[in-house]
């Protein structure tokens, strides 16, 4: 209040305006420059995809496409069985976000309003968990999936992935948690509900948008994923997206223009996401926001 | 990666004051509790605990595979301190700090002030969204996506050479990647371009938690834009700047993705990293012991970076209550 309330000197708005309504429009110059930088390659993958390999060998990565060629999209579309790919890597990841999501809140519900004894090093043993490299659990795993069946199998995945999305889910639910209204929970229990129907009609409604966030931070986490799909699914029948591109790489039938088709369908679906997630973030902003 | 963005968005939830109630309950009441933590710790051990303890035993043994392994004591860690791979591979994790934790955090927090103070508020709100969305764009695209784009782009015939020709620099055409000399610049430009939306993103929604106050009345103080950079934007936003550069260190020592996509460590291990060292060790070379060694050593050096780290932000949080 008191800023609004000081009388401006009359000199000064003049001059800054004078100043800013140069200076502001180089800042907005270069920034953008610096945006365009970025979408480059995004501009080159376009560009690339819609060509033919020989109009890509006579006019080079930089020419215009001479015909709206679409034979390099439904190639790596076939090729991989792209459908397939999908299926997996929205299966996967969409079990391991519902998954660690749950295994977060029940976790988190025994630390944060359980405060059970040790809880805080509990709590660092999860986020240590998050750090780790997964170099240093690939090897006993794939031994013993292999040793058990889940070799090569979606399942195997997912469970490896809900334990390391929980990790950090874990984390950060505890601390969200621990500072959880005491009174809601007493209002609960004074009306004679258990530790299972406050978590499910109290705490989790009350938990919802950062769930919410949580849910899809973990599905594109787990979709972006490489290492462990990389050496747990190994046919096609299996293979999660990233996984398919990379063992395509320096195939033959890569040629450029079908590099770049598979490149821009496999990023479709990142793309939407970033949709969807921006406004799920935004809502978990808000919501939290105004309790 | 987008750790902290986690944190960032659901922190109002985190910080709501709560009454503090004394509150003392028996201790029968809260035993019911580890029930609930039942399923989650059963995993744990299975996935993680476990599996770690494995392999730390496997890098006291020598073993193929298949068979039995062969107790070695700490002959693997011998061998790492005179493998040259090993070392060039550490060399250029410094590498991978400084493309993707050094620049990004730096050129990040003047992007998403300039956005924010000077974009965001002397043009429309929606302009700093979308040059923001451009600069975040390469997060969502799979890491290996990424990887493969540009591994073309920078091939001996791929789109930058043709750009060099296109603008007369011609002469400059190189095969990028395949260079020991360029490879690891190379490798470290595609970092900081996949990397640099991540700080932005999360400085900019920092920066809308500080009250803007503070900003108009140092402008009306005459404070210009280096001056608010310094006095307001980099103390308030502390906070934030310690989980970018917590998260981004260790995604730079963990790198596998876009090192696989792109060179597959080559050319001449001029891009190696322990990541992709260990990997090439467990399932190319088929010495489980030996990769388990590089991981055990490289599991290490993260932990010991996390809890420096760590320290290091609990200190100066207790620096700045005692003042």
């Amino acid at each position: 209040m008191a800023v609004t309330l000081t009388p401006v000197p009359v000199h000064r708005p003049v001059r800054d305006r004078h100043h800013r309504g140069v200076s502001r429009w180089v800042v907005l110059v270069l920034v953008t420059l610096g945006a365009l930088v970025m979408l480059v390659p995004f501009a080159f993958m376009l560009l690339n995809a819609f060509k033919s390999p020989g109009d890509y060998s006579s006019g080079g990565p930089l020419s215009w496409p001479t015909e709206f060629y679409t034979k390099g999209l439904r190639t790596y579309w076939t090729a991989v069985n792209f459908p397939l790919k999908l299926w997996n890597s929205a299966l996967i990841a969409g079990s391991v976000a519902v998954l660690g999501v749950v295994v977060s809140l029940l976790n988190a519900y025994a630390l944060g309003i359980g405060r059970v004894r040790g809880r805080l090093w509990i709590v660092g043993l999860f986020l240590l968990a998050n750090m780790l490299p997964q170099e240093a659990l690939i090897y006993p795993l794939y031994y013993v999936a292999k040793e058990v069946g889940l070799y090569n199998t979606r399942l195997a995945v997912i469970i490896i992935f809900t334990v390391i999305q929980s990790a950090f889910g874990t984390y950060l639910l505890a601390s969200v948690l621990g500072t959880f209204p005491r009174s809601l929970l007493e209002a609960a229990a004074l009306d004679g509900a258990g530790k299972w129907t406050v978590l499910w009609r109290v705490v989790f409604p009350n938990l919802r948008p950062t769930l919410a966030v949580l849910l899809i931070f973990f599905f594109i986490w787990t979709w972006n994923e490489f290492l462990i799909p990389l050496v747990m699914l190994i046919d096609n029948q299996t293979q999660t997206i990233p996984v398919a591109l990379a063992s395509l790489q320096g195939d033959r039938l890569m040629d450029a223009p079908t590099t770049n088709a598979g490149a821009l369908i496999s990023l479709v679906p990142a793309i939407l996401f970033f949709l969807i997630f921006q406004r799920t973030l935004a809502r978990g902003i808000t919501a939290g926001a105004e309790k | 990666m987008a750790v902290s963005e986690t944190v960032a968005a659901t922190s109002p939830t985190a910080t709501t004051p709560t009454p503090r109630t004394p509150r003392r309950a028996p201790r029968g009441r809260n035993a019911a509790y580890w029930l609930y933590l039942l399923p989650g710790a059963v995993l744990f051990v299975l996935v993680i605990g476990a599996p770690l303890v494995g392999t730390v035993y496997l890098s006291l043994t020598k073993w193929s595979g298949i068979g039995d392994p062969t107790f070695v004591g700490f002959d693997n860690y011998q061998r790492l301190l005179h493998d040259d791979v090993f070392w060039a591979s550490f060399r250029n994790t410094v590498a991978m700090i400084v493309a993707m934790v050094v620049v990004p955090t730096v050129l990040g927090l003047l992007l998403a002030s300039v956005l924010f103070d000077v974009i965001g508020r002397r043009f429309k709100p929606r302009t700093a969204a979308a040059l923001r969305a451009a600069f975040y764009l390469p997060q969502v695209l799979p890491v290996v996506v990424a990887g493969i784009v540009w591994g073309w782009i920078l091939r001996p015939d791929g789109a930058f050479n043709s750009l060099l020709d296109a603008v007369g620099l011609g002469a400059l055409r190189h095969d990028w990647l395949g260079d020991p000399g360029t490879a690891l610049p190379a490798v470290m430009a595609v970092m900081i371009w996949v990397q640099i939306g991540y700080p932005v993103v999360v400085f900019m929604a920092a920066l809308q938690r500080v009250d803007p106050e503070l900003y108009e009345a140092a402008e009306v103080d005459g404070a210009n834009w280096l001056h608010r950079f310094r006095a307001i934007t980099l103390p308030q936003i502390r906070p934030e700047t310690f989980v970018v550069a917590l998260t981004c260190t260790i995604a730079a020592l963990k790198v596998f993705g876009p090192i696989f996509a792109l060179t597959r460590g080559g050319p001449e291990n001029a891009t190696n990293v322990p990541s992709y060292f260990a990997y090439y060790t467990f399932f190319k070379k088929l010495q489980v012991g030996y990769g388990s060694a590089i991981s055990t050593v490289l599991t290490l050096i993260i932990v010991v970076v996390a809890a420096v780290f760590i320290g290091m932000q609990a200190r100066s949080e207790r620096r700045d209550r005692g003042f």
